[in-house]
């Protein structure tokens, strides 16, 4: 019956398989060893606890992809979040499920070394090169501990590889259709590699740049007809630029869906992004009435885009009647920014010809252009504002509380609603939604959060000027309603009971999904942290010769411990592969300028080709630290690591091939190959007890280990 | 083919005359490579002297710049005048008004006036345009007593006219100079022409020249070793002749002087850099030529761009170290060796115990350059920033606070007569004069190089712990060595942990007053930075012995004041309240800068560029990237051209790119600055901006016949240039008062004059 036999005919790269293996178990064995928080595992966990219950926060260390691998490792593992990340070295309980949350980061960092193997293929050496590169790989203690735990180095380094392996798939074949996907799948892994750190960006912009000279060949090539040409430059424009943007977005997508109770994190944003978080503000200003009408009370937020958020406030403390500088003041009442919310920060809207403070009915909404008076709730002052300098900004005016006690200085506490947001002329003023900048009648100047901060006498609350110049679009001028009632008491005392009283009514509003990518995305990339130097930070130049280590953990009462240190032969045979392949690069030029070709076109592709991703892969992911005004530690050089040794094992292939022409000379570099080989295994043998963090060392074997001056290497005296 | 070509054209050329053939001459290197036509035979006659090897080349250079510089003819000089007039008319135009001091004047004419006076002082920018101001001060008879000490003061009986002229004046010479560089760029009078305008009616350019301050200096030699770089281009034909000497060292020279305004100018460095590695890569694949040539090419170069500059800077800074020679504001930022140079300082020719003894009241200084003095004050360190004991600081003033007596570690005072001295090893007690707080450190993180150890103030009236405790180590000494004021490099090692007082050179928050910190650190290598010497000292009971300290070399002080003009300039950092440009803000046109007058009653001068020319300027960055991509597409894909058409696309990708990369570089990099940013920094790349426009709308104009036919296409063109400049003669008309003064109700209260002209918000005028 059967004509054929049924044949599977299966090709095993048994190399490949091997050093796959070989990588699995250097970075995935014993995983859950040790059983506490190690190093920025402090950091990044609180985000994972924050993912498994639900709650928005705000990072801006980088965007949301890199948190939600980690995340989903823990939700593989069923950790439900609840454990206290407060320093390194506290242990974990038994209920958290530490090889889990390691497990991600694991993987890709085992998957670096295959990946890196397959790339030096497809980059057209041999398959003794990529071994080479895929060993260098799998012996670099820094690559193992930085795998071996929460930490996401080791996804991007695997995501930038990848996009580089898929891109040279795609090159390489150049018949297939099929080989559009590999180019999809590369602008995938670049949207992942941007999408677990900024830094990421910098290697899509070098892949850009590789595929933008490879289709400027393509636009050259006159054999293709020019609706192919067209075709074929569209396809690479969706897979590589409008593909990335997309699952950029998507991966925020995914966070803002996660993430829909309010946290930690809320008052960083806007008041209408607020409202859309289950909890939080939403809960009070839930049923608020949306148009803000005369009689209304209300809070007011500043928008200034700081850390703290304020409210416009006032109490019973009036300005000194002489500032230290000696200046004078109107000694009126204070009227200041407080970060607090309080039962002072409420402000009552009235009509200027009107005495009544309660909403009449129906409400009559104010609109862009009135003009109106706030009275400040609990004292019945009225905002005012006139010619005296403010308290710490003398060049702006003094901002106060003003009652008519028959002092000296009349009244200018008429004040204009500009709504900077509004679409139509008439828009009127509504809650939350709106941003308005109050002018000042008298003097047209704006009613604005200085940014200076109060001495004692005004109890360190923020400043509130009015701001002459008119500048425009400063976000300190604006203000927002956040929390807003219509008032129904006319009198005194029974108004300030409706004040401490909660807010109450309901109408549900939201806010589109690309509103909120916007702002979370701006905050990430505005909110600054203090640069502190840090006990283990580095500068980018003593990464090349390995000026420091980091300690990542110390058993608490032995001295086992676990430490960032590269192995330092690997390392130093990356620098100089790097200045190696400089040099030769330069004189190859020099001399083909020349005329005298001493590669073929083909050899000569081949090496620029290996230039462009090794060594631009290597300057794209360092230079820009050089720039950097932040802290950063030796770990931010892994992923330019990774390229120099990719970039060692085929510049010796380079050599051996076309360089040494006598047999003599050739069997030299493999004994000197083979003896850097033996050295850098018997380094990564010396070292590997700071790398997985046992056996224990005596203290002596540990100075030992101490090869520079400046590494810290921590033992107990005892 | 190309042959073919050149020689058609050459024919064609060779007839007639007119202008606009002219236009048309092919300026892109292959056709200019062509082989001598008996034409040019006969000009090389005219042109002699060269050996026979340079033949076909330098006759065609001579052939080039004879016929294809049309800024030759007489309609051409004509209009050259016009340009020189109307530009130097516009810069000169009310330049005495307003007779106050307006915005940095108060700095750079108080630097002028400095060198009158030749006293020494410190700014963050190289000396050259100071030097140029106060040269020019003087010739016009100001004598260097104006104090310039803010805004707004009314310069009376002095004469400030000769230093704002002196400055006009290099500011009229941009319109030309533009005009100059992008005519010899595009060969087309009409590009130039767009230029020319744009920059003379900007009101920007012109309120920026108007007054005393550095950039109409740097721009003037921007735009000079620019102009003398693409004619020094234009020369590449007839190699080491006298005109290609003569630019190449102009070239040089202008570099320097760019240099020597301002840092800013190391990016008109980089482009005439990049331009001449191009230039020589261009040599090296020219296989007619032996490498002997291309060395002697390359060393010409090396001499005439890198050499020469290097050796006028240099001067420049030594005229500058002469011609100040007393003390002055200064002083502090620099080494105890360089302030003895000063007349007037203490140092000077200074008279002091030799040796450190026991007893005495010293200053210590840092070694590292612009180390400061070790210095402390009443203030402690705040909360959670290690102990809260009192700070410990560096601190580059002169000052009470830097004084510090040098004590033995226990508490008996040593018995009169003389005192015992100082020696290596020798364990001592610091303690702070003012508060009689010791110097102390301890086991805390120091507040910001954590790896280190906090230092502080500590005990009273010199009681402390034994945390106080220091020990003297003369550098490169022996036990027992004595300690020589001035001249011995020290350091103090803690006794109680090993540590040794360093200077991070970091500087402290608001907190610290922004002055520098001092820490201990453990790591025990010889650094300047962990090196002290004592400057003042004082002891009554010791004779003092007047000291020649080492007087320092000349290039140490050139070192010394680079690195502390470069940490001054790092150190403008934006402030916290002020609100600061952005360089974004800068192409828009979004803010500009007031230079004299807030309110109403005033004289208000605002620098703000004329946003018709700057958005023109917008437009033309945002089509220039298209216009070449569409032309280097088409080129690629080999779509046939006409010749025209091709020659427009050299120019549009060459000498347009040329300019982008200007642009870009005097651009592109404020944005990784951390420093404090101005809208007037957008100026030099404005230049590039404007001669970029020439090249972009002249080419898009001339393109127009890609669309409409023949006659209409002409029309269409020269309807074009009319638009362009009646629109931009109008908005100067419109705008004029910005630059020229204006006064009553600002332009957003009612019953302003200039009330419709606030196009956008954010102008404060």
């Amino acid at each position: 019956m059967l004509q054929l036999p049924l044949l599977v005919t299966a090709q095993v790269d048994v190399v490949l398989l091997s050093v796959t293996l070989l990588s699995m178990w250097s970075r995935l064995s014993h995983l859950s060893y040790p059983n506490a928080v190690v190093f920025d595992e402090v950091y990044y966990g609180q985000f994972v606890s924050l993912y498994m219950k639900r709650v928005f926060f705000v990072d801006d260390s980088g965007p949301p992809l890199g948190h939600m691998i980690l995340a989903l490792g823990a939700y593989l593992g069923g950790f439900d979040g609840n454990f206290v990340w407060n320093r390194i070295g506290a242990e974990y309980h038994s209920s958290v499920c530490v090889c889990f949350l390691r497990l991600c980061p694991a993987v890709c960092g085992a998957l670096c070394v295959p990946l890196v193997y397959l790339l030096t293929l497809e980059l057209h050496f041999s398959h003794l090169s990529a071994l080479g590169a895929a060993l260098l790989l799998l012996l670099e203690n820094s690559l193992i501990v930085q795998s071996r735990f929460m930490l996401l180095e080791s996804v991007l380094i695997f995501f930038v590889l990848l996009a580089f392996f898929s891109y040279l798939r795609f090159h390489n074949n150049t018949h297939s259709w099929f080989r559009f996907c590999w180019l999809l799948l590369s602008g995938a892994s670049c949207a992942a590699a941007v999408g677990v750190k900024y830094m990421g960006v910098f290697s899509y912009l070098l892949l850009l740049g590789v595929a933008l000279l490879h289709t400027w060949d393509l636009i050259g090539d006159r054999t293709i007809s020019h609706l192919s040409v067209c075709v074929q430059c569209v396809c690479r424009a969706v897979c590589l630029v409008v593909v990335p943007v997309l699952l950029y977005v998507f991966w925020f997508y995914i966070h803002l869906t996660l993430l829909h109770r309010s946290g930690p994190h809320d008052q960083l944003m806007s008041s209408a992004f607020q409202a859309s978080l289950e909890g939080g503000l939403s809960r009070i200003t839930k049923g608020q009435p949306l148009e803000v009408a005369y009689g209304s009370q209300v809070t007011l937020r500043s928008s200034a885009s700081q850390q703290i958020p304020c409210w416009l406030h006032s109490h019973k403390a009036n300005y000194p009647i002489r500032y230290e500088s000696g200046r004078g003041s109107s000694h009126q009442q204070q009227v200041t920014c407080y970060p607090f919310k309080d039962v002072n920060n409420w402000w009552i809207i009235k009509e200027p010809g009107r005495q009544q403070l309660v909403v009449s009915s129906p409400p009559r909404p104010i609109r862009h252009g009135d003009v109106i008076q706030l009275v400040h709730g609990m004292t019945s002052r009225f905002l005012n504002s006139h010619d005296v300098a403010a308290p710490m900004s003398p060049h702006s005016q003094e901002v106060s509380g003003y009652i008519d006690f028959n002092v000296s200085m009349p009244a200018q506490n008429l004040w204009r609603v500009e709504v900077s947001n509004r679409e139509a002329e008439s828009e009127s003023w509504k809650t939350i939604l709106s941003e308005v900048r109050l002018v000042h009648v008298n003097t047209s100047a704006v009613l604005k959060l200085s940014g200076a901060s109060l001495p004692d006498w005004g109890f360190r609350q923020l400043e509130v000027v009015a701001e002459k110049l008119f500048k425009a679009h400063s976000s300190s001028l604006g203000w927002t309603v956040e929390e807003h009632r219509y008032g129904t008491s006319q009198e005194q005392k029974e108004r300030e009971a409706e004040l401490h009283s909660p807010t109450h009514i309901d109408v549900d509003r939201k806010i589109s999904f690309w509103a909120k990518f916007l702002e979370l995305q701006w905050k990430m990339l505005m909110v600054k942290q203090e640069d502190s130097e840090h006990k283990y930070s580095s500068a980018p130049l003593e990464w090349i010769t390995m000026e420091t280590n980091i300690a990542y953990w110390l058993h608490p009462s032995t001295n086992a411990q676990i430490h960032l240190i590269g192995n330092p032969v690997s390392w130093s045979v990356a620098s100089l592969t790097l200045l190696a392949y400089q040099l030769l690069a330069a004189v190859y030029l020099l001399r083909r300028r020349r005329g005298f070709k001493d590669l073929t076109d083909s050899v000569w592709a081949r090496f620029v080709c290996l230039g462009c991703v090794c060594v631009g892969g290597f300057l794209v992911n360092f230079i820009p630290f050089l720039l950097m005004e932040k802290t950063l530690f030796l770990y931010h050089f892994l992923p330019a690591l990774c390229y120099l040794l990719l970039l060692c094992p085929p510049l010796l292939e380079h050599t051996h091939t076309y360089l040494l022409r006598s047999g003599t000379h050739r069997r030299a570099l493999c004994v000197c190959v083979s003896a850097v080989l033996l050295s850098v295994f018997l380094a990564f043998r010396t070292f590997c007890p700071l790398t997985y963090g046992s056996p224990e060392l005596s203290a002596n074997q540990l100075q030992a280990l101490r090869w520079r001056g400046s590494w810290d290497i921590l033992y107990r005296r005892r | 083919m190309a042959k073919e070509q050149c020689t058609t054209q050459w024919n064609k050329t060779g007839d007639t005359s007119t202008l606009r053939n002219r236009k048309i001459f092919p300026t892109s290197e292959e056709t200019l490579q062509a082989p001598s036509t008996s034409l040019s035979k006969d000009k090389l006659s005219q042109t002699a002297g060269h050996s026979s090897e340079d033949d076909t080349q330098s006759s065609n250079g001579a052939q080039f710049s004879s016929r294809g510089n049309p800024s030759k003819d007489p309609p051409s000089r004509v209009l050259l005048m016009l340009l020189v007039g109307l530009s130097f008319s516009t810069r000169l135009y009310k330049i005495t008004e307003p007779p106050h001091v307006c915005w940095d004047e108060t700095h750079f004419g108080k630097m002028g006036s400095y060198y009158i006076n030749r006293t020494f002082f410190f700014d963050v920018h190289p000396p050259l345009g100071k030097m140029l101001i106060g040269l020019a001060g003087y010739m016009t008879g100001y004598d260097g007593t104006f104090p310039f000490i803010k805004p707004g003061d009314k310069y009376e009986h002095h004469n400030y006219w000769g230093m704002r002229g002196f400055c006009a004046v290099l500011g009229s010479c941009l319109p030309i100079f533009a005009y100059l560089i992008v005519l010899d760029l595009s060969q087309s009078q009409t590009a130039a022409l767009i230029t020319a305008t744009l920059l003379i009616f900007d009101t920007g350019s012109i309120t920026i020249s108007q007054y005393i301050l550095l950039d109409p200096i740097l721009l003037f030699f921007i735009m000079a070793a620019v102009l003398s770089m693409v004619k020094f281009n234009q020369q590449r034909y007839r190699p080491f002749t006298a005109s290609w000497w003569l630019w190449l060292v102009l070239t040089g020279v202008n570099l320097a002087g760019a240099l020597g305004v301002k840092f800013v100018g190391l990016f008109v460095i980089l482009l005439v850099g990049l331009n001449t590695v191009s230039d020589l890569w261009r040599i090296l694949g020219d296989l007619s030529l032996s490498l002997v040539e291309i060395a002697k090419h390359f060393l010409a170069r090396v001499v005439g761009l890198i050499l020469l500059p290097l050796f006028l800077y240099v001067t420049i800074f030594a005229i500058h170290f002469v011609v100040l020679n007393k003390s002055g504001p200064g002083d502090g930022f620099f080494s105890s060796a360089f302030q003895s140079r000063l007349i007037g300082n203490n140092l000077h020719n200074a008279s002091m115990p030799e040796y450190l003894a026991f007893g005495s009241t010293i200053t210590i200084k840092n070694l590292r350059i612009a180390g400061g003095y070790l210095h402390s004050h009443w203030h402690l360190y705040p909360e959670g920033v290690g102990a809260k004991q009192q700070q410990v600081t560096a601190y580059l003033h002169k000052d009470y606070n830097n004084l510090w007596l040098v004590q033995r570690p226990d508490e008996s005072e040593s018995q009169s007569g003389t005192p015992d001295l100082v020696r290596h090893g020798d364990v001592i007690r610091l303690e702070h004069k003012e508060t009689t707080r010791n110097l102390h450190t301890h086991l805390h993180e120091a507040p910001l190089t954590k790896k280190h150890f906090q230092v502080t103030g500590y005990g009273i009236n010199g009681t402390g712990d034994k945390n106080d405790l220091w020990q003297v180590e003369v550098c490169g000494g022996h036990k027992g060595d004595l300690v020589k004021v001035l001249r011995s490099k020290v350091r103090f090692l803690h006794r109680a942990t090993g540590c040794v007082l360093y200077s991070s050179g970091k500087t402290l928050p608001k907190w610290g007053w922004e002055q520098v910190e001092v820490t201990c650190s453990p790591y025990l290598k010889e650094t300047p930075s962990s090196q002290w010497n004592i400057e003042d000292h004082i002891n009554p009971r010791l004779p003092n012995i007047s000291l020649s300290v080492l007087k320092p070399h000349f290039l140490e002080i050139l070192l010394e004041s680079h690195i502390v003009m470069i940490r001054g300039n790092s150190g403008l950092k934006p402030k916290d309240n002020e609100m600061n440009s952005k360089p974004w803000h800068w192409p828009i046109n979004y803010q500009g800068l007031r230079f004299s007058g807030v309110n109403d009653t005033e004289y208000r001068v605002y620098l703000l560029g004329n946003p018709v020319v700057w958005w023109i300027n917008l437009a033309s960055l945002g089509l220039y990237p298209i216009m070449a991509a569409v032309a280097a597409i088409a080129l690629k894909r080999g779509f046939s051209l006409g010749q025209k058409r091709i020659e427009h696309s050299h120019v549009l990708m060459r000498k347009g790119g040329l300019m982008l990369l200007g642009w870009l570089l005097h651009y592109a990099p404020f944005y990784m600055m951390g420093r404090v940013l101005y809208y007037h920094h957008y100026f030099p790349a404005m230049l590039f901006s404007s001669m970029l426009t020439g090249i972009t709308f002249d080419i898009l104009l001339k393109s127009s016949d890609l669309l409409i036919r023949q006659p209409y296409c002409d029309w269409m063109q020269r309807l074009g240039q009319m638009v362009l400049l009646f629109s931009v003669l109008y908005s100067f008309y419109l705008f004029h008062p910005l630059s020229y003064g204006m006064k009553g109700p600002l332009a957003h209260e009612p019953g302003s004059a200039m009330a419709h002209l606030k196009w956008m918000d954010s102008w404060e005028f």
